[in-house]
């Protein structure tokens, strides 16, 4: 058996190292330099995104007009969550899954390598698209992120490169998606059969799914914006026997699956790293499970509560309403799963764990908010003020987020052979955490004081809030800086990591070594 | 299915340059398109990106040929060209079902509330409140003028079964490669890919009898979901035409043996998709 993997050995390109010089990361069909590409890319992308948000928070810092155009201030908005939510978050994660899912179930790469290649490079050109918008005549889309016509079909010049950005991303996702999926399916090592694998594959697994269901009903979408401004297609528009709401129902069949698709991967690193640091098995495996398909299946019906006060017939409120309220309870088996992980574990407390344990407590703070909006009559209060806002970046920041520096922190030392520097790991941590509740938390309070989101400008009683939300969004920003500077010196040198790195982990990915080999497992382990 | 003994090795390609330059060609191409959009010049950029697109796409698809030819996959590896076709397939019902689902809500809801339906929908009270709901309509702004339908039962009934056709033969050339019987497959395929050209001239001639009666791509909600919905189609019969017609040349040069023919099956499943989506369209855009 072996020697028969030596002979292949001898004959195949397969067991050759890297390329040399930069041509390698161009060309490179391993799923560990694709996944590095990914990770570095979306950390710059963070800053790119993170900068329009200060720019928001530096004009909202004071009531009046002080730093930018209220037409930039929208455009700010606009390319803030584009760029966070498709350059910087999905791109971590599936850098993430490009790195950890072979490793995991002890396969030799990805299933599809070349096209996982592709997956990679269509997103800088997509991105410089999206991004070049800012210069372009008439500047970048100003009408939201969710693209709702009419308002979305008076950007000027910078239209159809968002329309094809959009369209190349979603490309981008949809194969990478397939690429994990195959991966999943085909390349398990003999053994690993399905409730065997580790459960950060198993939320990717149905996010890829869901990925690929809703990607292309994205595509549809925005195919019709573009067909309705330039080829007198009449989808959106009342004149003609369209109607403008049509598109907030296909957008938001496609933008809720893409909420989940944000936070599922999120759940998985969560559930990879408590039990480390507990050092107890995960508490529910097959609940975890169930509870990720299941928050997936009503992912897909529960949509228009994105849309309550459009004046959609009360039946289909209700029916959102209540759908939406069913997400609770699979959201509420795992975050209990998560602390009976940790009753009577042997704590400690590392930064992955720090990241870990803030992100079950945070993303439980927007759960809840969240289901104060799923309520139809509550919502018509809260529908479009800060308290939205602050809701989703309760799980977005705090949540998705914490999720990816957590998991940055975990495997980091298996990545790169080198540990990270704990004092300075915990000290990032406790400045996100502090600084990004002094960032959200007061929005809240001026949310459900009526102040209306996406406005640059606003009414004096909520000066105070907005003032310490601002101080908190530089604090948060800055303290990212140091989040650069731990993961840039790590990468370097450091402190030699060992294979297994943590005490209390279980995992194929640490019985390589760190860092691994090119190819992960050219000979599939034999899981018992 | 994969034995544990072919689960010996799984070929990972050296290092290639075809993704990078399929994102060179096709940013190109999409920048053209947005210079003409906008109004600019754009033409030959958008050519220039179709060159490099095609040009990439047969050396990269040349190489994976060359690569299943040279029997470097075992079944491990045609199991995930498999799962991969398979996937895409499934992403592209998905596209269809964005159009599917816009020409549903537009009948079932949004064209009866605008029509005063259900209950007494602002738009329908304040701006349009002397229009009738009816299918097709071109909306209460008589967007783009009069216009013909279509009927059901001339052309795209000739389209349903020349379709229809196409799937039986393409099957039976599937039972003659199974069989190692050359001639009929090669005659089979030649058949479906005879039967996807005149499907194509067939559409092109409705389109232009569409025109002529007024029915353009500007007449309201009832052109703009008539025409998205049969042209994505035709794109896509377009496509699995020429993936055909390459597994043809293929078949016609040797390649594929009654076990090893992936590429054959990956044709006939995107074939049989787009078959099946002229179903729903000759049901839900003709007929009813």
């Amino acid at each position: 058996m072996n020697a028969q993997a030596v002979d292949h050995a001898d004959h195949d390109d397969h067991h050759h190292g890297p390329a040399k010089g930069w041509m390698r990361w161009l060309t490179t069909t391993n799923h560990k330099d694709i996944g590095t590409l990914y990770l570095w890319f979306s950390l710059a992308m963070f800053f790119v995104g993170g900068a329009m948000a200060l720019v928001i928070r530096a004009e909202l810092f004071q009531p009046g007009l002080q730093l930018v155009a209220p037409g930039f201030f929208n455009q700010m908005t606009t390319m803030h969550a584009l760029v966070m939510i498709f350059l910087a978050l999905m791109p971590a994660f599936v850098g993430l899954a490009n790195w950890l899912l072979p490793m995991m179930i002890g396969a030799p790469d990805m299933a599809l390598p070349r096209m996982n290649n592709w997956s990679f490079w269509i997103l800088p050109f997509a991105s410089a698209m999206l991004l070049a918008t800012l210069f372009v005549d008439g500047g970048a889309p100003a009408g939201g992120w969710t693209m709702y016509p009419p308002l979305v079909l008076q950007t000027g010049a910078a239209f159809p490169m968002l329309i094809f950005a959009v369209h190349l991303l979603g490309i981008s996702s949809i194969m990478g998606s397939i690429n994990i999926i195959a991966t999943i399916m085909n390349m398990r090592a003999p053994g690993m059969t399905y409730m065997k694998m580790p459960l950060f594959v198993w939320t990717w697994f149905i996010t890829a799914y869901l990925l690929i269901a809703t990607m292309p009903v994205l595509a549809g979408a925005v195919t019709m914006l573009l067909t309705d401004k330039y080829f007198a297609t009449s989808f959106f528009s009342a004149a003609g026997g369209g109607d403008p709401v049509m598109f907030q129902h296909i957008f938001w069949f496609f933008g809720h699956p893409e909420v989940y698709i944000l936070i599922l991967p999120a759940f998985g690193i969560v559930s990879q790293i408590i039990p480390t640091f507990a050092r107890k098995p995960l508490f529910g495996y097959s609940s975890m499970v169930y509870a990720t398909a299941s928050i997936a299946f009503l992912s897909f019906i529960v949509w228009a509560h994105h849309m309550f006060t459009v004046g959609l017939p009360v039946e289909a409120e209700l029916f959102f309403m209540f759908a939406t309220m069913l997400i609770a309870v699979p959201t509420g088996v795992k975050v209990f799963n998560w602390v009976s992980t940790m009753w009577q574990g042997a704590m400690t407390f590392e930064t992955p764990m720090l990241f870990a344990i803030g992100f079950v407590i945070m993303f439980t703070i927007g759960g809840f908010s969240g289901l104060m909006l799923a309520l139809t009559p509550v919502d018509f209060q809260y529908h479009d003020t800060y308290f939205v806002v602050a809701h989703f970046h309760y799980v977005l920041v705090p949540g998705a987020i914490f999720s990816v520096m957590a998991a940055a922190y975990y495997w980091i030392p298996k990545w790169t052979g080198n540990m990270y520097d704990e004092k300075l790991g915990r000290f990032h941590f406790w400045m996100s955490t502090i600084f990004v509740n002094i960032l959200f938390f007061p929005q809240h309070f001026v949310g459900l004081a009526g102040m209306p989101r996406r406005i640059p400008d606003y009414a004096v009683q909520f000066a105070d809030f907005n003032a310490i939300s601002t101080i908190g969004a530089f604090g948060f920003g800055l303290s990212q800086l140091l989040f650069a500077y731990i993961m840039i010196k790590t990468a370097i040198g450091g402190k030699k990591a060992t294979s297994e790195v943590w005490e209390g982990a279980e995992g194929l990915e640490w019985t390589l070594s760190s860092p691994p080999p090119y190819h992960s497992f050219s000979t599939q382990p034999i899981i018992k | 299915m994969a034995t544990s003994t072919d689960k010996q090795h799984y070929f990972v390609p050296d290092t290639t340059i075809w993704p990078f330059l399929a994102s060179v060609g096709l940013t190109t191409l999409l920048m053209g398109f947005i210079n003409i959009l906008n109004d600019g010049g754009g033409k030959f950029l958008m050519l220039a990106g179709a060159v490099v697109l095609f040009f990439t796409f047969w050396r990269w698809f040349g190489e994976v040929i060359h690569e299943s030819e040279g029997r470097i996959y075992s079944s491990w590896e045609d199991k995930s060209f498999r799962l991969g076709m398979s996937w895409f397939i499934f992403s592209e019902v998905m596209f269809f079902a964005a159009f599917f689902g816009a020409l549903w809500y537009a009948r079932v809801l949004s064209v009866p509330w605008l029509g005063g339906a259900g209950e007494e929908f602002e738009t329908h009270k304040w701006l349009w409140n002397s229009y009738q709901a009816v299918w097709p309509t071109n909306g209460p702004a008589n967007v783009g003028g009069e216009f013909n339908v279509i009927g059901a039962w001339g052309l795209p009934l000739v389209n349903t079964l020349l379709l229809l056709a196409s799937g039986v033969t393409v099957t039976w050339a599937h039972h003659a490669l199974k069989h190692n019987n050359r001639k009929h497959l090669i005659w089979g395929l030649a058949a479906t890919v005879a039967l996807g050209f005149i499907f194509l001239f067939c559409q092109a001639l409705e389109y232009s009898h569409a025109y002529h009666g007024n029915l353009t791509l500007g007449s309201g909600i009832y052109g703009s979901t008539f025409f998205m919905l049969t042209g994505f189609h035709g794109m896509h019969v377009t496509l699995g035409a020429i993936i055909l017609l390459i597994v043809l040349i293929r078949s016609i040069r040797g390649h594929f043996t009654p076990k090893n023919h992936f590429a054959f099956e990956a044709a006939a499943w995107y074939w049989h998709f787009v078959d099946v989506v002229w179903l729903g369209l000759f049901i839900f855009v003709y007929i009813l």
